[in-house]
């Protein structure tokens, strides 16, 4: 029955209403639409105008990278600077799925069993815990910043990506928590833990056979959020790592930011390093939109 | 009472190894930073003492070239550029697909793309559009402004002495308006139809639809809408290092952090770390207490 409780809520937030009726319009409709679309397509260019740029710089040769003719296509397209950028990138490419793949996965993974907890397995003082791990995720790092790396290194965590997958993880708690607490809050009726602590099941067979099955959405949400965000993070990888061990983001830096770089490889570069959350971002933006309404409706 | 005591322990319990790691990683840490900034480590070898809240009135009194109060500065006008702009992008995006566009998906996915996107990858594309030269010398944007014949529009962008970080900001605006807009659209998707249905019964037209039923509806969205813009904007070094790179014309504090360990100083960096918690959690603060409260009253 909860599996269908889910599917049912989040389509039911997005559900049609054509029928009703329509308000006085200030514009004969016609126009209106036109002008709508009109604008949609407008922002829709301007928000695409970098990628263009991206995409048509980075298949230019050095010969075509000056001042003129900047917008155009390439004259000659060519591999070059992909290939160069992909020597300076390979290596950390791989270590950044190496730490954002297990963060995405522990953090929504507790994630899950704190909002559980918070939304429907309470204890006293539930609603002060709660505001305590929020503020977590509002901090600027900095304030940790400073002895953060004497800490993990006193714990013995070792260097590059396992103290980022440590970091990633406890300072990702807090959103997924939120997330995991207002999706249950939602999608969980009250009365079904109740039945279930009837029939004499615990707290973590609860979780496991009843909430874990019906948490798809909420984890889509939490995994997509903690995967970008730990790919895309560049704070704590320049404190807590270098070149040699860190993720991608620090490499693109080395490889852009000189005074005057190589802007064709820079932006294949840039390419390279987005497109894993971008795809992440394609294929599973619908639910993310999805489970971000049902996480933020709330009862 | 025993059994609900054996019923609520259980939950505390496996919420308490996330209870321990953010006592630890976010209070303790926090407690450790405020400790530093009180005392006078200004290079590598241990502090000597405990110097009150030196530290802090320093950064106001005697820093060079009043340093401090101009990173103050920078930040406060990157933060009213990018989250009026976000707000008022992603609204406007909102409005527009708010009633059931045709291909939906297709909009909110090409708006909300920038988000996916690092700030150190967009910073690279960013550091292009806003190219400097100007005239014959036009590169990104200036130079389609110059190819349209609207010179005038030209910009020196960032390096602009006294706005240049509204234009630091019009990246940030790129990248998450699309996400205001998601926050919006779940806001209008959250309104009963009766509510417009009422209205529309009523005669209402379409401007006092907006003005005076739905967007009183969407105050909680737009609250969190600004403290989540807020926050990010207090915290914004990624893209600053990557379009101009640390320097004088755009430092904000959590670049002035940076550039200050650097140095070696760690009760400096320590306390302009802590001044900008405190600015967020001024902020903050009252509004998790007035969530906390509001739910509560539901």
């Amino acid at each position: 029955m909860s599996t269908e409780t889910v599917a049912a809520t989040a389509p039911a937030a997005t559900a049609p209403r054509r029928g009703g009726p329509a308000p006085r319009q200030g514009l004969p409709k016609p126009v209106a639409r036109t002008i709508r679309y009109g604008l949609l397509v407008v922002f829709v260019l301007i928000v695409l105008m970098p990628l263009y740029v991206l995409v048509v710089t980075s298949f230019k040769s050095g010969r075509e990278i000056g001042v003129n003719g900047q917008w155009n296509l390439p004259e000659t397209w060519t591999f070059a600077s992909w290939a160069k950028a992909w020597t300076a990138l390979g290596p950390s490419f791989g270590r950044t799925f190496q730490l954002a793949i297990p963060v995405a996965l522990i953090s929504s993974l507790i994630g899950a069993a704190n909002g559980f907890v918070l939304s429907r397995w309470r204890f006293p003082g539930a609603d002060v815990v709660f505001t305590l791990i929020l503020f977590g995720m509002f901090i600027p790092y900095q304030a940790v910043m400073i002895p953060l790396r004497d800490v993990v290194s006193w714990l013995g965590v070792a260097p590059g990506i396992p103290t980022l997958v440590l970091v990633h993880t406890v300072y990702g708690i807090p959103i997924c928590t939120l997330i995991f607490r207002n999706y249950y809050a939602t999608i969980i009726p009250e009365e079904l833990i109740e039945a279930a602590q009837m029939d004499g099941a615990g707290l973590l067979r609860t979780f496991r056979s009843l909430i874990l099955p019906v948490s798809v959405s909420g984890f889509v949400v939490t995994v997509i959020w903690q995967f970008t965000s730990s790919w895309n993070d560049y704070l704590f990888a320049i404190f807590l790592s270098n070149t040699r061990n860190g993720p991608i983001t620090i490499a693109l830096n080395a490889l852009a930011g000189a005074q005057s770089p190589d802007y064709a490889a820079a932006m294949a570069g840039a390419l390279i390093t987005s497109l894993p959350t971008l795809l992440v971002y394609v294929l599973l933006g619908r639910w993310f939109i999805g489970g971000m309404m049902a996480g933020s409706v709330k009862s | 009472m025993r059994h609900r005591r054996r019923t609520w322990i259980p939950g505390l319990l496996l919420i308490s190894p996330s209870l321990i790691l953010l006592a630890v990683f976010v209070y303790g840490l926090i407690g450790w930073t405020v400790n530093l900034s009180l005392q006078d480590r200004h290079n590598a070898r241990p502090a000597k003492g405990y110097v009150g809240l030196d530290n802090y009135t320093k950064l106001f009194t005697s820093d060079i070239n009043d340093r401090f109060t101009h990173s103050l500065k920078n930040l406060l006008v990157f933060t009213l550029v990018f989250m009026v702009g976000t707000i008022v992008l992603g609204l406007i995006w909102a409005l527009l697909l708010e009633r059931r566009a045709k291909a939906e998906g297709f909009w909110r996915t090409v708006y909300l793309f920038p988000m996916a996107v690092s700030f150190v990858a967009s910073g690279v594309v960013w550091r292009w559009l806003m190219n400097t030269g100007e005239g014959d010398n036009a590169g990104g944007i200036n130079a389609i402004f110059h190819g349209l014949g609207l010179g005038f529009l030209e910009s020196p962008w960032w390096t602009d002495p006294d706005w240049g970080m509204a234009a630091m900001a019009v990246p940030a605006i790129w990248q998450l308006s699309g996400y205001v807009m998601a926050l919006f659209l779940a806001g209008f998707r959250g309104i009963p139809e009766e509510l417009r249905e009422a209205a529309v019964v009523d005669g209402a037209t379409t401007f006092q639809l907006y003005r005076q039923v739905l967007f009183p509806q969407l105050t909680p969205t737009i609250l969190s809408a600004l403290i989540i813009t807020g926050h990010m904007s207090m915290k914004m070094f990624d893209l600053i290092m990557s379009v101009s790179g640390a320097q004088w014309l755009t430092e904000v504090p959590a670049v002035y952090v940076w550039q200050t360990l650097l140095t070696r100083d760690y009760a400096k960096a320590a306390a302009i770390s802590v001044f900008l918690l405190l600015i967020v959690a001024v902020v903050v603060v009252p509004y998790l207490i007035h969530v906390n409260r509001s739910e509560k009253r539901s």
